[in-house]
């Protein structure tokens, strides 16, 4: 029995193994689905919505619902466009973003799609939050000002590195990243090889040291919109 | 931390077999031992159990019946629900702050009574309501607040608050509560319970094939009655034939909805009926093992529930060849919540039963083929199981003679607010709203929120539609406000409700209603323009259709059911800015400053 089965995003026939995500296939096929919290290698976690489509007119997150036969799926939409753009705003107000000076800038998944989405500045009025920071470790900082909540690093450190060196604490508004550790980085096992330091789709888990490296020009986004990469292939 | 604690906590892990799956178990008997989970606990439980110790703070920070930082011995809770605010919760919350000396958040400082708000308690036909500990007082008024406080101080003991016991099992010696059942209208499934024979659900059901079983719910049609309304049958059937993995049945007793306590009542006087529904689907389904997932609010309900269950299995109705049937075994075992109103939604509710914060997990995989603990899970509401019983007892076509067309049997409402009789009505689906607001005394009421704030507000207009499935779908929870109400109000509450009990988990729930709340505020304090009700619209429905979960999903409707319902009150308040500038940004406050440097008024903006 063939495993291959086809299913349509927005008007155009795609090809899909059984059990890939709706998020997979359509990479496969070069059609492009924003997403932040879903990256390649990492167990699926559907918190982010970014990837919000339609599937047979019912809204799923394309990162984990998974393909079928036949599946009517809808992507490229005004209203969908319009739920991603609220949603990419709602990250921004509800952090402390500074674009202008973050050293993630132009390698900053969420300002890409910011760009991508054509938001110049959010509309909803910053919430302005206390957050912590924590810089204790020598080699690694953590700025919760500009997380945003995706799990990359805990699913990371969990999966790939076979440690467990964050999670959340807290819940709604207040939740947070937290180590596995009384109070601070430095006392958690994490080091400079692990994957779980270079998953963090924003500036909140950065390396020290290397601020800025990459010249304005040169950077990830700096040409060619995020998700360019997937719709040329 | 003393070694005395460090052996405490240690004891507590061994006694649960240092099991990671029974960490709500854990916590909770650290924080009632301890009056916390300190750091220092969460190290010792992480070694017990071998699991990083983030894991456990992660758990332990996310119910509000644990903290971290110590809190007294007794915890006050004041129910703050909007049902409570307009029962006089202010005046009581002040009596309560005057007479402790110290604020919401506070512990006294002899460290002995902490104050706190909690959501929604389950005693709305009797508010204004408070948790003690576990000891439930209601009707409150200021004078009562004053007893209660000196005899707090006086004895340090909240069982002493105990003096005029409730009715029916509320006065049995393992309740002690005095809660009030308040049962309005006995219907024909669930309170005519004098006219069943116990257990002889059961014993029909044994009588016949599982799959038999099944088919009888299936012809009853009988829909999941805490709020979603998916076929029970069919649930049943996707847990039976899932196939590898041992099944669970989970009761779901975390009646959280804001203004909801039929569950509370069906605990109290029907826990065998309870039970025999359970039993009946651990049978149908091919379990052995039920869970009852009792909210931490009803933690006065646990010593007795655990007795009956003792009492089940002395009479061979529980444990191992149930009623003489070979090889039949089942039981029932009680899983207590910590304060949460996502661990009501069905897989966050299995992620806490893991001993995991309360957050919903991804769909598929569904229950029915990986729950607990990965396991085939079916999960029902309270009332489901007794309608289970009784359909088992008199057969599916006596059951559809009951109700709509469409939607068959009773409903049990909870009904509360703005009425002469508030408490439980169990009535056939099919009444109108305005034959429900007679029933209860509530000829003038100028709105009706159907469901809870997970519901819909409806108006006047809408009175002459009716309670089921296809219309206004409902589990159970009926407010009704008077003319004298401000919807706007109600509506401010129940958004601050949602930013309270979502669990971070997904951006728009998160975040966007703490935006939607800031909007509703900004019209309420006459700073809106007419076109922030379209952001309200647009935002509420980016809420409603990006959301992970049913509450994220449902969270938007006080604003999106009011906007369609109650339109006028927004238009009412909402104006067009004349100088070009928004309402909300007042020009003269920002240039004081340079004004009184320059020593001028602006040439611009005088």
């Amino acid at each position: 029995m063939s495993t291959t089965i086809t299913f349509i995003i927005d008007e155009v026939e795609v090809k899909a193994q059984k059990g890939q995500t709706i998020l997979e296939a359509a990479d496969e096929a070069g059609i492009y689905i924003p997403r932040l919290c879903a990256m390649k290698d990492l167990t699926p976690f559907g918190s982010c919505r970014v990837c919000t489509v339609l599937v047979n007119g019912r809204p799923q997150a394309a990162c984990t619902q998974p393909v079928a036969p036949g599946i009517v799926v809808e992507n490229n939409t005004e209203k969908l466009l319009n739920i991603r753009k609220n949603i990419i705003e709602m990250l921004f107000v509800e952090g402390n973003h500074f674009c202008m000076f973050c050293e993630k800038s132009g390698n900053c998944e969420l300002q890409a799609l910011a760009y991508r989405l054509g938001i110049d500045a959010p509309a909803f009025p910053y919430q302005f939050p206390k957050r912590e920071i924590d810089a204790t470790h020598r080699d690694i900082f953590i700025d919760r000002n500009r997380c945003i909540l995706c799990a990359r690093c805990v699913r990371a450190s969990r999966d790939l590195d076979g440690k467990n060196v964050f999670q959340f604490i807290g819940r709604g508004p207040e939740k947070r990243i937290a180590v596995n550790a009384q109070i601070k980085l430095s006392d958690t096992d994490i080091n400079l090889t692990d994957k779980a330091v270079d998953v963090c789709p924003v500036g909140a888990i950065l390396r020290k040291r290397v601020g800025y490296k990459v010249p304005v020009g040169q950077r990830l986004y700096d040409h060619k919109p995020i998700g360019s990469e997937i719709e040329t292939r | 931390m003393s070694k005395e604690v460090a052996t405490a906590v240690k004891t507590i892990c061994t006694q649960c077999n240092n099991d990671r799956s029974r960490m709500m178990d854990i916590v909770r008997a650290v924080q009632e031992q301890f009056s916390c989970v300190s750091d220092e606990a969460i190290d010792v439980i992480a070694r017990q159990v071998s699991t990083p110790r983030v894991e456990v703070e992660s758990t332990v920070s996310f119910y509000t019946f644990l903290s971290k930082t110590p809190k007294g011995k007794i915890v006050i809770r004041l129910c703050n629900d909007i049902i409570d605010r307009m029962n006089g919760f202010d005046v009581i919350a002040n009596a309560f702050k005057q007479e402790l000396g110290i604020n919401f958040g506070e512990t006294t400082p002899d460290g002995k009574i902490s104050l706190e708000h909690t959501a929604c308690i389950g005693m709305c036909d009797q508010a204004p309501a408070a948790l003690i500990n576990n000891v439930v007082v209601t009707d409150l008024s200021s004078d009562k607040v004053r007893s209660i406080v000196k005899t707090l101080k006086e004895t340090g003991d909240p069982q002493k608050l105990v003096s005029r016991l409730g009715d029916g099992n509320n006065a049995n010696d393992l309740v002690k509560a005095m809660v009030h059942n308040n049962i309005r209208k006995k219907g024909d499934v669930v309170f005519a319970f004098s006219e069943f024979t116990p257990n002889a659900g059961l014993e029909k059901a044994l009588a016949m094939s599982p799959v038999e079983v099944i088919n009888e719910v299936n012809t009853a049609r009988l829909r999941g009655r805490g709020g979603a309304g998916f076929p029970a049958g069919m649930k049943w059937e996707f847990t039976r034939n899932a196939e590898s993995g041992e099944k669970y049945i989970i009761c779901n007793a975390d009646e959280g909805e804001p203004g909801t306590f039929k569950d509370r009542v069906i605990l109290t006087e029907l826990p065998d009926r309870l039970f025999e529904g359970m039993t009946i689907a651990g049978y149908a389904i091919g379990a052995e093992n039920g869970i009852l997932y009792l909210r931490g609010e009803y933690a006065y309900l646990y010593d007795f529930l655990s007795q009956m269950l003792n009492e089940r299995r002395r009479q061979g109705l529980l444990g191992t060849d149930i009623l003489g049937k070979k090889g039949l075994n089942f039981d029932i075992r009680i899983q207590m919540g910590a304060g949460a109103y996502i661990c009501g939604e069905e897989t966050a509710l299995i992620s806490s039963c893991e001993g995991l914060r309360g957050d919903p997990k991804n769909r598929p995989p569904f229950p029915a083929q990986e729950g607990y603990l990965k396991n085939p899970t079916c999960v029902n509401n309270v009332e489901t199981f007794c309608c289970v019983v009784s359909i088992l007892d008199k057969g599916a076509a006596w059951f559809s003679e009951i109700g709509t067309k469409q939607s068959h049997g009773t409903k049990l409402l909870s009904v509360s607010g703005d009425c002469q009789s508030p408490g439980v009505y169990e009535l056939p689906f099919g009444i109108t709203v305005n034959e429900l607001l007679k029933e209860v005394g509530a000829p003038n009421a100028a709105a009706v929120q159907i469901g809870g704030p997970s519901g819909q507000m409806i108006c006047k207009d809408d009175f002459n539609r009716t309670i089921c499935y296809d219309d206004l779908a409902t589990g159970g929870s009926v407010m009704v406000f008077g003319p004298e109400r401000n919807i706007l109000d109600v509506v401010d509450y129940f958004m601050e409700f949602f930013i309270e009990e979502s669990c971070g988990y997904c951006t728009p729930c998160r975040a966007g209603n703490v935006l939607l709340k800031q909007y509703l505020e900004k019209i309420i304090d006459g700073k809106g323009e007419p076109c922030d009700l379209e952001v309200l619209q647009d935002l509420g429905e980016t809420v409603k259709t990006a959301s992970r979960c049913g509450l994220g999903q449902t969270s938007a409707n006080p604003i999106l059911t009011t906007l369609k319902n109650f339109r006028s009150a927004y238009e009412a308040l909402v104006k067009k800015s004349k100088d070009g500038m928004q309402p909300s940004f007042d020009i003269q406050a920002v240039l004081q400053e340079s004004q009184d440097i320059a020593g001028r008024k602006s040439v611009h903006f005088s």
